[in-house]
């Protein structure tokens, strides 16, 4: 029978005997769970580890792996996204050696994965390139423990924004320009959409929600109903319509002689979508903040702006840490509905694979291995929240 | 220095350039004057571009014909009107959504007791349960489910068998069903009666329990009080009318596809299927983190009373878990019933699915739109003022 985790005992040693008996067959009723449970696993361990190796054909993955990771983005241009992978890498060293923490495994994990990769006989090229992330990884580790002081550490958070413009000029293309021909952004696709697409959402919805917490939280009427309207219509409609009103009805409101990319429609469009969930976790925090903190700041002297900005924000955005990564997690993997508005991102290049007709019938493979990339990358901003938040001590202080 | 005074004395206007009151107006009017003027701006685009294609507004197109066929749902023929093909939409998605939120309550309950078993095995299988299902996409779910589920399943000749029976291929699952038949309407009034009965003897034996003490059992006997009465119902009727008010009727197996029995299409059940087990998951940590919140001298002093360990779930952990489980799990309602409108995907007609067939159709975006996100909202609106309700029963009574 289930029961309730007791509360905690004094810590001994019960050797592997008495920790079977305590924690697999306290009871008769727990020693049958125990078992169904292992038939159950073991039967289920089985089947997937037999398909996996015997009858899986991972060819439908590792022979379009390019598209998988760059959609349709032409082949002798993709040096540029390399490039840009290169930059985030050097940037995730320099972080690393900055500020340690849960970086540091973030870096190490990445070093070490590309690093097994460089081993599997990819082109030269691929290999060369994994290898220089990881040297730029360890470079910029060690550069940052050599540079003197920290008051440059302070350019790393602008470096990290600035870098996203620089990926997009760097992927768009200049007209004109001969070595960075400008290319449709209808043909990026794949895992590089799908970062693009969650980087920007993330980095855009969150000052977005907090103006919208902001001015939910406004003494001014009018300020406040049309916050309040917009946060509660959009979080009452699924993400799909918001998708629908991007791609569709977007380019009915604005003059006809513009236009504006598919792409940059619906990249908007997850960013409000996104703002409105964030402006929430955040109007939780703003509430939780003690009104002697306000009182306080103004008895000091500080204006209204400043008690709002030096004062209740940066406590307020602290206590929300786990609601807003959960709200980036979820963005992550709501990015994978922009398929249903016409966008090739990771699962709908996995859908373009499957209906060439060589891979018909590899669905199994190719869903697997897209969960996989997902769940990599979701576990990921878990762990990293976890870390955050003992870092802080949120729930301590 | 009288003078000094008299110059500081509140009597002095302040200039209206420098009053709070003059100044929030002022920025309010400012705000309300840019929404209007952008909102204008907008609409006007929006004129011009619907006049140069030839589109009025309007939602009177809503009584033309559709000419479109639904895969299933309510009765419905091409011939019927958009509006009535819309509603087939609305109710399909309502389906979905209610077999889902109860199916995954049941699911997130379970899993979520099982998630602070003692039992170490039955924990970590939960654990990589929850986080398989949370850190993946729905869509990949769904995808899974339908395709490699349904589309790649066995053929209906050799459909997989479960108990119940239920046979799942890739046409869908079949599943034995109870149908009513002639005689259910008598039946249902007995029914009906057997309720009241049982609601009356609830709140009977519950007063008496509480005014004197000893166990009197409520449930139980309000249980017992509708099955006996459901029971003597059922034999009067059949003894009437020679004809069980519900009939079992099992699916069978003609040469092509299941005759009889409750058939679900391959959409709708990998639909159920991944909202279940997904919106499970969330439902199982919010169950988790409502009974971590219950203060543990609770159970130690149940225990100490000497209930049993599902006495003590039942009787003082749930009814407090509860207080703190509720709002976290109307969200994940709305969450489901929003993400339902993933059917679109794997083409399921729910209200999305029909609503965008409407607009390819009409080419009318802009009122299709109203449609589908006030369908949405008012679907939200309605669960969370429920709920709400709901919620505000069973939280502690301030004094």
């Amino acid at each position: 029978m289930t029961t309730i985790a007791g509360p905690l005992k004094p810590p001994r040693t019960l050797g592997v005997w008495g920790w079977l008996r305590r924690n697999l067959f306290s009871s008769w009723a727990n020693a049958l769970l125990t078992l169904g449970s292992l038939w159950v696993t073991t039967l289920a361990l089985r089947g997937l580890i037999r398909w996996a190796v015997t009858e899986a054909r991972w060819g439908v993955v590792t022979e379009n792996l390019r598209l998988f990771m760059v959609g349709q983005f032409p082949p002798d241009q993709i040096w540029r996204v390399g490039a840009c992978v290169l930059i985030v890498s050097l940037l995730l060293g320099l972080s690393w050696g900055a500020w340690g923490g849960v970086l540091r495994t973030f870096a190490v994990a990445a070093a070490a994965g590309m690093a097994t990769l460089a081993l599997v006989p990819f082109d030269l090229s691929v290999r060369l390139w994994l290898a220089g992330n990881v040297a730029l990884i360890v470079g910029g580790w060690g550069l940052a423990r050599r540079l003197p002081g920290i008051r440059w550490r302070r350019w790393l958070l602008p470096g990290w924004l600035l870098s996203l413009p620089a990926i997009f000029f760097l992927l768009r293309g200049v007209p004109g320009l001969k070595p960075l021909p400008p290319i449709n952004t209808n043909l990026w696709g794949g895992l590089l959409l799908t970062f693009l697409l969650s980087v920007v959402g993330i980095v855009a919805s969150m000052p977005l929600g907090i103006l919208l917490a902001l001015g939910r939280q406004s003494s001014l009427p009018v300020i406040r109903v049309f916050c309040v309207t917009c946060i509660e219509v959009v979080r009452g409609v699924p993400l799909v319509t918001v998708l629908f009103m991007a791609s569709i009805i977007f380019p009915l409101f604005i003059p006809e002689k513009i236009h504006i990319d598919r792409l940059w429609r619906v990249m908007a469009g997850i960013v409000i979508f996104s703002a409105a969930y964030n402006a929430e976790n955040v109007r939780g925090g703003l509430q939780a903040i003690p009104q002697g903190q306000v009182e306080a700041a103004r008895a000091l002297g500080m204006s209204g702006l400043q008690v709002t900005f030096l004062i209740v924000l940066p406590q307020a955005l602290r206590l929300v840490i786990p609601a807003t990564v959960g709200q980036f997690i979820s963005l992550f993997k709501d990015t994978s509905l922009v398929g249903i508005a016409g966008l090739f991102e990771l699962l709908y290049i996995g859908k373009a694979v499957l209906a060439q007709p060589a891979w018909l019938g590899r669905q199994q493979e190719v869903y697997v291995f897209v969960a996989i990339i997902y769940f990599i990358f979701s576990y990921a901003m878990s762990y990293a929240s976890l870390r955050l938040e003992a870092a802080l001590g949120v729930g301590e202080r | 220095m009288n003078r000094d005074l008299t110059v500081r004395s509140p009597h002095r206007a302040i200039p209206l350039w420098r009053d709070v009151r003059v100044l929030r107006i002022l920025a309010q009017l400012a705000f309300l004057l840019l929404v209007v003027a952008v909102s204008a701006f907008l609409y006007h685009n929006l004129t011009t571009a619907l006049t140069r294609r030839g589109l009025g507004g309007g939602f009177g197109f809503l009584k033309l014909e559709a000419g479109f066929d639904i895969g299933e749902g309510i009765p419905y023929k091409p011939s019927d009107s958009y509006g009535r093909a819309f509603w087939v939409g609305v109710v399909n998605t309502l389906t979905v959504s209610a077999w889902g939120i109860v199916l995954a309550t049941v699911l997130g309950v379970v899993v979520g007791v099982a998630r602070l078993s003692s039992n170490w095995l039955v924990n970590r299988i939960t654990q990589v349960y929850i986080e398989v299902m949370r850190n993946t996409p729905l869509l990949v779910q769904l995808f899974f489910w339908y395709f490699v589920g349904m589309v790649q399943g066995p053929s209906i000749q050799e459909s997989l068998k479960l108990p119940g029976p239920i046979y799942v291929s890739n046409r869908g699952v079949a599943m034995g069903w109870l149908f009513p038949t002639a005689s259910y309407r008598p039946w249902s009034w007995a029914l009906l009666g057997g309720l009241l009965l049982a609601v009356g003897v609830y709140l009977l034996l519950r007063r008496l329990e509480i005014r004197s003490g000893p166990l009197s059992y409520p449930f139980l006997m309000a249980v017992g009080t509708l099955g006996v009465i459901a029971a003597a119902g059922w034999l009067a009727v059949w003894l009437a009318t020679g004809q069980s008010p519900l009939v079992k009727q099992d699916p069978v197996l003609q040469r092509f596809n299941f005759i009889g029995g409750r058939i679900l299409s391959p959409e709708f059940a990998a639909l159920l299927v991944g909202l279940v087990t997904y919106t499970g998951a969330f439902i199982a940590e919010v169950v988790r983190g409502g009974i971590l919140a219950v203060h543990k001298g609770q159970q130690e002093a149940a225990r100490a009373l000497g209930l049993t360990h599902l006495q003590t779930l039942r009787l003082v952990i749930f009814p407090q878990a509860m207080r703190v489980i509720i709002p976290p799990l109307i969200s994940q309602y709305l969450n489901l019933t929003k993400n339902s409108s993933l059917a679109v995907a794997i083409g399921y007609p729910d209200l999305y699915s029909v609503g965008g067939t409407i607009y390819n159709q009409t080419g009318r975006p802009l009122p299709v739109l109203v449609l589908i996100m006030g369908s949405y909202l008012t679907m939200s609106l309605i669960t969370s003022l429920v709920m709400n309700i709901y919620n505000r029963r069973v939280q502690f009574i301030q004094r």
